[in-house]
């Protein structure tokens, strides 16, 4: 049942663009049923998981090498397919109203349901291997849904910074996974779950870890590697309240939680966690406070959510595992509420910019309403579920795990500049006093499916605050025991008394307030802080990616120089050169002298070879050289007889025959020979014809005298009859013992094929292109890639 | 330029040519032979008939686009790979029946002889692009 659920998303997504083509106004909300039915069903396991049952589920992929589309359910997969699913419905309803009228939505549709299959898929897969593949698949559905808006080069060169940064995370993560698989003697993880002892005593823990860190860091945007996310916000609104936010980033995050049982009591597992993602939410929550666009803000702040659930899960404690899943879950809803108003905002008044917009709560009163909720949820405010999960991470960073102060000054600052974040986003843009002439333009109504979106997270969010327990048994309490392995009872509560935690929210709401003001009041001075986010790391990925350019640039040139005589030379002269050193150092060359009679007959042939050969070099005009190479070949078809070869006699007299042709109709073409190279030139060539001579001839003579050494001409001979019912072993081994090899070169002369006709048949007419000069090139450009 | 001569022996020679090859192309599997040489000798028959009518009467006779050859050719290779797999054996794994003519006589096919005429369709197809689009020019 688990992977039909999976599997069905990729069926939709790809009949999306038909079933959107049939009815363009509906295809929103019918394309949302099924994430909606999926929800539902996710749901339905609740009473199971929660009584702490595990569901495993398997289908056989390469049993050889143990690989398999296994699925396994417990708790923490279950609560990341509730929110993908759950979100999911709301996202792809939501782009129906934001992308409305846009000529690609049903490719859009696409990209987002195959998205959210992949991203099922990762939480959900048991086998590190389908794991690793779905986890490419989420970069790569990322990749399209960033450069959606394909025609603008920033968004391009931000879907390609995204797939580029997680794409090598991935292929590290490929790694580690197989490390992990060979470490824990399984690639199932709920195997690996119960084998931690083993994992951690393995000799190569630190290149595993890693390589694990790397690919989950890359994905969820941990310092240094947090460039991209912001980057990703070119994407459509949907795109960064679904992947950017809510869910793909967070596959990182899932995967540190779902190995957590495995490395939890490895030093240099918390220790990397807890300072990465210490550093990555401080960060992350500086650098949103000194953004202007809205989009761009919540990404930075998206970064501080990631920071603080890696940070937790570092400090691997139940309480702070039961933390970080109750902060995911208020993320997600606060987070997925504020990128889809921002959308609505930008979509509305055609502006993000934190700075100019004033007073939206008279044009958007229910796009305020949402946005509040979900700003004060960020900011850690009560009645909301982020006030929930701020107590949670104070309970947990003064219970004393780790380094004591540090980490609890650590999770004070972030939060605190996390407030202040929250503030510049909410405060001026929608409450401030509006401009007289913008303040006119009021009671415009936005659509459902553009408001749905943000209000329903922003609601659950106030209802999981006001009745969090709710969440405690059937959701927080079997996902933190799957994290930390061990039986964990959450009480949440939204009013604990007066605690230290109530005196640090206290402490955060008056200092972020203070940063607030500073931030507002002195923005010459935030300005001035501002190239920090733009000369990190994101300029180490340019400079990067320009040199890598610059040497494909360079040995493309230096190896595709267009000469036809450079490339021969080049492949003649590094095929001699390898094989003759080979030969040498091994002491291959061991030429038999007995056994080389040669007849008369066969002396006959070959001095009319040879001086054939001759007269090709020397002759002074193109059809004779043809003619003089046509005598060699069949020359060789002669000898091929002699020696009862008649298969190999008869292909070769036709090829031979055929390569005249084509020469014939190809020098028709050509001017007449002259002699443009140099003298100098001219020897060299000779030298190598004659080094690859000699060679082709010594490695002939050596196979003459270890000929007894095959196998294989005695296996066909024997059952060519027997097993391929063929008498002629020739033939049964290119069309029955070698046919893959034969299929192959089918696929290549095919291909040499369509390439001639290609060249000779698919140019620009000449003539209509002078006639044409008018229009515009690239209109011909598409015209020839489109036939 | 036509010559006399040319054409007409075409004319006798196309069919026996043709015989020829599709004779060497069944005889393959038990005497020399096979698609690749009854290809070539097929491609050869349509390439004499272009030197004799030129192309575009060479384009008449052939009535289907030599790249249409070529890809059927393929499929049809493919295809007698595929049967392997569906009897659930590896690609390319030959299977054989007989089809009884009566008599205690019958007629041995397998998935090898299909592969053989895939090559064959291949060869002749590739090699008749190449050269016809040659001979075309501009």
């Amino acid at each position: 049942m688990i992977s039909i659920a999976v599997i069905s998303g990729f069926v939709l997504a790809l009949f999306a663009p038909t079933i959107h083509r049939i009815k363009p106004s509906w295809s929103g909300g019918v394309l949302a049923l099924l994430p909606l039915s999926l929800f539902f069903f996710f749901f339905s396991f609740i009473g199971e998981i929660s009584g702490g049952t595990e569901i495993v589920e398997s289908a056989a992929w390469a049993p050889q090498i143990g690989v398999a589309f296994s699925f396994y359910l417990d708790g923490l997969s279950l609560l990341f397919a509730l929110l993908i699913s759950g979100i999911g419905a709301l996202i792809i309803f939501y782009s129906g109203g934001y992308l409305h009228g846009h000529p690609n939505l049903g490719r859009f549709y696409t990209y987002l349901l195959g998205f959210m299959a992949s991203m099922l898929g990762l939480v959900l897969a048991s086998n590190v291997i389908s794991l690793f593949i779905f986890w490419e698949l989420t970069s790569l559905s990322s990749y399209f849904l960033i450069g959606f808006d394909h025609h603008r080069e920033s968004a391009r060169s931000a879907a390609l910074q995204a797939l580029l940064v997680t794409g090598i995370g991935g292929l590290a993560l490929l790694a580690g996974l197989i490390l992990l698989a060979q470490a824990g003697g399984s690639q199932e993880i709920y195997e690996l779950l119960s084998r931690g002892d083993a994992v951690r005593s393995h000799p190569l823990i630190v290149p595993m870890l890693i390589l694990l860190l790397a690919g989950a860091f890359t994905k969820s945007a941990q310092v240094p590697f947090h460039f991209w996310l912001p980057s990703a916000m070119e994407g459509p609104a949907p795109v960064s309240a679904y992947l950017h936010s809510a869910t793909m980033v967070k596959a990182g995050v899932y995967l540190v939680l779902r190995l957590s049982p495995v490395f939890s009591g490895s030093a240099s597992w918390h220790t990397s966690l807890t300072l990465f993602g210490g550093v990555t939410m401080i960060v992350g929550a500086w650098l949103a406070i000194v953004q202007t666009d809205m989009k761009k803000l919540l990404a930075y702040t998206t970064v501080n959510g990631l920071g603080m659930l890696v940070f937790l899960t570092g400090l691997g404690t139940p309480l702070a595992l039961q933390a970080a899943v109750v902060f995911l879950i208020a993320h997600a809803l606060y987070k997925g509420s504020l990128f889809l108003s921002a959308g609505v905002v930008d979509h509305e008044t055609g502006s993000r910019n934190v700075r100019e917009l004033r007073g939206l709560y008279k044009r958007l009163p229910l796009i305020t309403i949402a946005t509040a909720l979900a700003g004060m949820s960020m900011a850690g405010l009560p009645p909301l579920v982020g006030f929930v999960g701020k107590e949670l991470i104070y309970e947990t960073v003064l219970a004393g795990s780790g380094p004591g102060h540090l980490v609890v000054i650590a999770a004070l600052l972030a939060n605190t500049l996390l407030f202040a974040a929250s503030g510049v986003l909410l405060i001026r843009p929608f409450f401030g006093r509006a401009a007289p002439e913008a303040a006119s333009s009021r009671g415009h109504r936005v659509s459902i499916d553009l408001w749905l979106g943000p209000v329903v997270p922003a609601a659950a969010g106030l209802l999981f605050g006001l009745i969090p327990g709710l969440l405690s048994s059937a959701i927080v309490s079997p996902a933190a025991a799957a994290v930390a392995a061990r039986h964990v009872e959450a009480h949440l509560a939204l009013w604990h008394g007066f605690t230290p935690m109530l005196l640090l929210s206290l402490v955060t709401i008056g200092l972020g307030c203070a940063f607030y003001g500073v931030t507002i009041s002195k923005e010459t001075l935030v300005d001035r802080w501002r190239w920090l986010g733009s000369a990190g790391p994101a300029r180490w990925y340019d400079v990067g990616l320009n040199a890598l350019k610059g040497l494909a640039h360079w040995q493309t040139r230096l190896l595709q120089s267009g000469y036809l005589h450079h490339y021969v030379l080049t492949i003649v002269l590094t095929a001699v050169i390898l094989t003759a050193v080979t030969m040498i150092r091994l002491k291959g060359f061991l030429i038999p002298t007995t056994d080389l009679q040669v007849s008369a007959y066969e002396l006959v042939i070959v001095v009319l070879m040879i001086l054939a050969a001759l007269v090709a070099v020397c002759s002074k005009t193109r059809m004779s050289a043809i003619v003089a190479m046509g005598v060699i070949g069949y020359g060789l078809a002669l000898i091929f007889v002699d020696f009862g070869a008649p298969d190999l006699a008869m292909t070769q007299f036709i090829i031979e025959t055929m390569t005249v042709i084509l020469f014939v109709l190809v020098i028709y073409r050509l001017p007449h020979y002259t002699a443009i190279s140099s003298r100098g030139s001219r020897l060299f060539s000779a030298l190598v014809a004659a080094a690859s001579g000699a060679l082709m001839t010594s490695l002939v003579l050596v196979a003459h005298g270890i000929r007894e050494g095959s196998r294989l001409s005695g296996y066909f001979a024997d059952n060519s009859l027997l097993l391929a019912h063929g008498r002629n072993v020739v033939n049964v081994i290119i069309v029955d013992f070698r046919g893959m090899d034969t299929l192959g070169e089918i696929t290549v002369l095919s291909l040499a094929g369509i390439g001639v006709y290609t060249l000779l048949k698919l140019r620009p007419h000449r003539n209509s292109k002078e006639e044409q000069a008018q229009t515009t090139t690239s209109n011909e450009e598409q015209e020839s890639t489109d036939h | 330029m036509k010559s006399v001569i040319l054409t007409t022996a075409t004319r006798y020679l196309m069919p026996m040519l043709l015989l020829l090859s599709a004779f060497l192309l069944f005889r393959g599997h038990n005497l020399p032979g096979g698609g690749f040489i009854g290809g070539l000798v097929a491609a050869g028959t349509f390439i004499l008939h272009n030197f004799a009518f030129g192309v575009e009467e060479t384009r008449r006779l052939l009535r289907i686009n030599p790249l249409v050859i070529t890809a059927v050719g393929l499929l049809t290779a493919m295809g007698s790979g595929v049967v392997g797999l569906l009897a659930g054996n590896p690609f390319m794994t030959g299977h054989w029946i007989t089809i009884p003519l009566g008599k205690g006589q019958g007629l041995h096919i397998g998935t090898p002889v299909t592969f053989d005429i895939g090559v064959y369709l291949v060869v002749i197809g590739a090699t008749l692009t190449i050269i016809l689009s040659l001979a075309e020019g501009e």
